[in-house]
Parts: C-alpha cells; sequence; structure tokens
C-alpha cells in the first residue's frame, strides 16, 4: 500500500511511568483501569490509592489485546504482573472486552472521577477531546457526572480528525498544535465541518500557496469552534479541565479557551490517563465493597 | 433553437448541447483545480461533437457548486431545480429524484412539468455523497468502479457501526483485520449510504416513480440496496450524472 510507504505523520509514541519510590508488595490494595479507547488505551495502576504507575498507547484491532498490552506496558519494570492487581475495571469504548476486568464502568463516569483527582474537586466541567469522540461533562465536588453531552458520530472535533491533518499536511502529531500558533494573523476558520470535506479545502489553500502553519491554524480554530458549540449546550461552569490527547494540542486548547473566554486547569498528569484514572479510583471502592462483604 | 447547460460539480463539469429537445453534444471533465479550464475543456469537447461553434449557440445557462468560476454566462439555475428540469424532461412521470455527486446529495420531489414541491440537501457530511464511497474503496484497495459489482457477490450482510467517512475507514481496518471478506465489506458500505441517503429522501417526501442520478447512480451496488430499501426499482437514466447540465440547457429555453 502506497500509504504505508510514508511516514506516519499521526503515529504519536507509546509512553508509560511508574514511580520508583512505592514498594507495591507491602501493598494492601492494588486497583487497576484500563481505558480501551478507540484510537488509545490506557492503564492506570494505583498502589494504597496513590497513582503507581501507567501506560499510554495506540489501541490494535483486538479490544483484549489493546487491554492486555497497556496493562503489560504500566506493568513492565515494576515486577508486577496482571495476577497482583486485587481489582480491574475496564471502560472506555472496549470497556466490555478487558479480559482481566472485574467489572465495566462508562468512560463518563471515569473521566469525571478521573478529572477529579486529576484537577482537584473544584472542576464543575470536564471536556474529554478524544480519539473518536468528544464529551462535554458536568460533574460534583466528589468527581460524579450531573450531566454530558457527547459527539461520537462524527471525526469533526476530534482526535482522529487531527491525525487525518496531520498525515495530509506531514506535520508530526505533537507538533501541530505549536506550529498552528506560528501565525501573525489568524485566518478564518476552515468553513467545512466534514473532516474529509475540510481536506479538500486545505488542499486547495495549500494550492493557492498557503504555509502550512496558517492551514493547521484555521483548522485547529474550525476544531476549536465546533467543539465550543458542543460546550455551549452544556453551559460551562468553573472550574474547567480538558482530558483527553487534544488537551496536548495547545493549538486547539488556546482557541478554544479564546473563544469561550475562560481557562482550563493546567494539567499536571497526562491528559490521556484520566478515563483509566477514573477506573482505577473507582476499582478501590469496589475492591473496598467486595471485602467489606467476605 | 440551440442552447447548452454547464453544470460545474465538486468533482467534474458536465456541458450538455440541446438543439430542439434532442441532445446533440455532451462532455464531462474532471474538475481539478481550475474550474475556468476544465469548463473551457468540456464546452470545447461538447461542441466538437455537436458539430457546432460557440457562436450558434443561444443561450447558455449554469448549475452546479462551482457555477460562479465559469467563463460562459452569468445565467444560472440551483441544482436543485436543474435535476427536477433534466429528469422531468426524460422521464416525466418521476416524481421523486434521488442525486447523489461526489460531495452532496439531495432529493427532490417534482410535480409532473418538472417544478420543485419539496427537497432535502446533504452537503455537510461526506457520509451521504460519493466521498464516502471513494475513500472506502481507497481502504478496500479497489477503484471506485470495481467497489459496486465486488459489493453484488457478497455472501453475508455484516452492519458497520461508523457513520462518519473517517471512522468507517478505521472500522474497515478492524473488519480488514478479521478477515471479512472484501464483497461482505463492500456491501456493507453501500448498504450505509444507501440507508442515510433514503432518510434524507424520506424528509423531502418519497412519491414513485423515484429516480437515481449523478454519479454515484452507476454503481450498482447503491442501486441494489437503494431498491432493496425503498421496495422498489429505481430509474437510472443511461447518462445520470448529466441530468444536472440538461436541467441548465432546458432553462436556457425558459430564460
Amino acid at each position: 500500500m502506497a500509504e504505508q510507504q510514508q511516514k506516519e505523520y499521526w503515529r504519536w509514541t507509546e509512553s508509560r511511568w511508574h514511580n520508583k519510590d512505592i514498594d507495591w508488595k507491602k501493598a494492601d490494595m492494588i486497583t487497576a483501569g484500563i481505558d480501551v479507547g478507540s484510537v488509545s488505551s490506557q492503564a492506570v495502576i494505583m498502589v494504597d490509592g496513590e497513582l503507581y504507575a501507567y501506560s499510554n498507547t495506540r489501541t490494535g484491532s483486538n479490544s483484549p489485546d489493546s487491554a492486555i498490552k497497556a496493562a503489560k506496558m504500566a506493568l513492565d519494570g515494576t515486577g508486577m504482573s496482571i495476577d497482583d492487581i486485587h481489582y480491574t475495571v475496564g471502560t472506555g469504548y472496549g470497556r466490555v472486552n478487558v479480559p482481566f476486568a472485574n467489572r465495566a464502568i462508562t468512560e463518563i463516569a471515569c473521566h469525571a472521577r478521573g478529572a477529579n483527582y486529576m484537577y482537584g474537586p473544584t472542576v464543575r466541567t470536564v471536556l474529554d477531546m478524544g480519539g473518536q469522540d468528544c464529551k462535554a461533562i458536568h460533574c460534583d465536588e466528589k468527581g460524579k457526572v450531573t450531566s454530558f453531552l457527547m459527539n461520537d458520530k462524527c471525526a469533526a472535533g476530534t482526535g482522529r480528525g487531527m491525525e487525518v491533518f496531520a498525515d495530509l499536511l506531514g506535520v508530526p502529531i505533537t507538533e501541530v498544535g505549536d506550529l498552528s500558533l506560528q501565525v501573525d494573523e489568524e485566518p478564518e476558520p476552515v468553513s467545512s465541518t466534514c473532516v474529509v470535506f475540510a481536506k479538500s479545502e486545505a488542499s486547495a489553500l495549500l494550492r493557492a500557496g498557503w504555509p502550512k502553519e496558517k492551514v493547521l491554524a484555521a483548522y485547529c480554530s474550525a476544531m476549536a469552534h465546533r467543539v465550543v458549540t458542543l460546550l455551549e449546550k452544556i453551559n460551562v461552569e468553573k472550574d474547567f479541565a480538558i482530558t483527553g490527547g487534544i488537551a496536548k494540542n495547545k493549538g486547539v486548547v488556546v482557541r478554544l479557551e479564546k473563544e469561550l473566554g475562560l481557562k482550563a486547569l493546567e494539567p499536571r498528569y497526562d491528559t490521556q490517563i484520566a478515563g483509566a484514572l477514573g477506573g482505577a479510583l473507582f476499582a478501590m471502592g469496589l475492591l473496598r465493597k467486595q471485602r467489606a462483604k467476605k | 433553437m440551440i442552447t447548452a447547460g454547464i453544470d460545474c460539480g465538486a468533482k467534474t463539469v458536465k456541458v450538455v448541447i440541446l438543439k430542439d429537445d434532442k441532445v446533440i453534444g455532451k462532455a464531462i471533465i474532471p474538475a481539478g483545480i481550475d474550474t475556468k479550464k476544465a469548463s473551457e475543456e468540456a464546452f470545447e469537447e461538447a461542441l466538437k461533437e455537436a458539430g457546432i461553434k460557440k457562436e450558434d449557440i443561444d443561450k447558455i445557462v449554469a448549475t452546479g457548486a462551482g457555477r460562479a468560476d465559469q467563463p460562459f454566462t452569468k445565467d444560472s439555475v440551483t441544482e436543485v431545480s436543474a435535476d427536477a428540469k433534466g429528469i422531468n424532461f426524460l422521464y416525466p412521470n418521476v416524481h421523486t429524484v434521488i442525486d447523489v455527486g461526489a460531495e452532496e446529495s439531495r432529493a427532490i420531489r417534482v410535480d409532473g412539468k418538472g417544478m420543485v414541491m419539496d427537497f432535502a440537501v446533504n452537503e455537510k457530511c461526506a457520509a451521504g455523497s460519493g466521498a464516502f464511497i471513494e475513500a472506502m474503496a481507497r481502504a478496500l484497495e479497489v477503484t471506485v468502479e470495481e467497489i459496486g459489482p465486488l459489493s453484488l457477490q457478497y455472501k453475508q450482510e455484516i452492519a458497520m457501526n461508523a457513520q462518519c467517512a473517517v471512522f468507517a475507514e478505521s472500522e474497515l481496518v478492524t473488519l480488514v483485520h478479521q478477515q471479512t471478506p472484501k464483497p461482505d465489506m463492500a456491501r456493507a458500505i453501500h448498504a450505509g449510504i444507501s440507508d442515510r441517503i433514503v432518510s434524507m429522501a424520506r424528509r423531502a417526501g418519497l412519491e414513485p416513480d423515484i429516480a437515481v442520478i449523478g454519479g454515484v447512480a452507476k454503481n450498482p451496488g447503491f442501486i441494489d440496496c437503494l431498491n432493496k430499501d425503498l421496495n422498489t426499482k429505481v430509474i437510472v437514466p443511461d447518462d445520470p450524472e448529466f441530468v444536472g447540465a440538461l436541467g441548465a440547457a432546458i432553462a436556457a429555453k425558459e430564460i
């Protein structure tokens, strides 16, 4: 296939992290959240309520394999194996296909819960910009969902749409946001909503002599606008936080904040792990309940 | 009286030359990046086929999304009314015409005289247009010409969840990994777009006879799904992509 011979600009690097100061062998509670999304999968391991390890990987064509891959990557070098985990919650679009999960919980609930931990209890609105969907979630001080809205029908306003653009322009996905901010003057947003049509529009702009950064600026602002439309339907309450892969794209975030007239909280963790983190937090509560019964 | 219609679509430019209710010349040229140039080429070719000169034409009318970009005339009609006039000229009994083009689709309810009663349009989303099939053909590594006939060899009806062309591409990758036979995937692609076109057409109201025009009408896989969804046999004119240009040429007689 010709496309495979080209460099794959959308392909971001997978990553992992673990806290070497924690000795999990002494732990009373080891829980995990596995978020199998449509584009990326994450595993978060918590040891006695503290974030111990996580991974951020690319979802393959098979959900169970993707779940195992994410968990193994998080556990890599820790000496822990999947069997050492006391309770696992699966979430995300492949949540029912996590072979070692004790329970599946929707990604909406997990994102709110994860954002509550990541950004603190003042968060009332969470915008999750994922690979194939975009959700606006209201939650209370405990991270419990009070209402939400989502778009999962259309690639406009999702990470997948941004990947398509990274490929089209030959700009690595991680550099798209910063590059889009290197314009002297903000261009008109791309007018097509549909990613397929936006691609044709962008090709025409490139042919007309627009530099890459200007085309990316036009796309990032179109995407920001589209997401703001979703947010306005749910009414944004402070504090406002963004999770998911697109939260790492400054080009979208800055334009979104400007249109919204509101700053998002500064992320302290990898924004893509919010769902898995929420899952691991739910797992703690569920494990306690399970133990209490016995 | 000799008139001409020029239809500047998203992907192709079509020209039809009409003399006393008879088509004497026609041409189709890829629109490329320069609609003006493509229009000139298409016009030249149609004139050649008709064996006439541009000066012999009494009136020219344009239609299509790029109708302002052609150099021949300032007179234009909308795609909706051009389609209605064109189909009424060919099949006076048709009351619903479904036009599926490269980047747009529309359903138009027409009265017996070619007047528009109601219509519905999708121009926002690739999922209901030729662009969808094009993207899917690319993912299956077949040509747009091949994908329709290929779909007719299906053994099993499978459903695709994604509507969005971008998501459907990822879904196809998963299906390929699961070793789903190509004809089954091709069938699912056409069933999906047919379903979306029918729900759009219902907004305009479906009244028999039903005709399908536009480039996608040439795809037998799509027509087969439409026939099934509409529980009828739709009419496909011989040159379905020329109906809009024909309608413009008819409009030129009336202006």
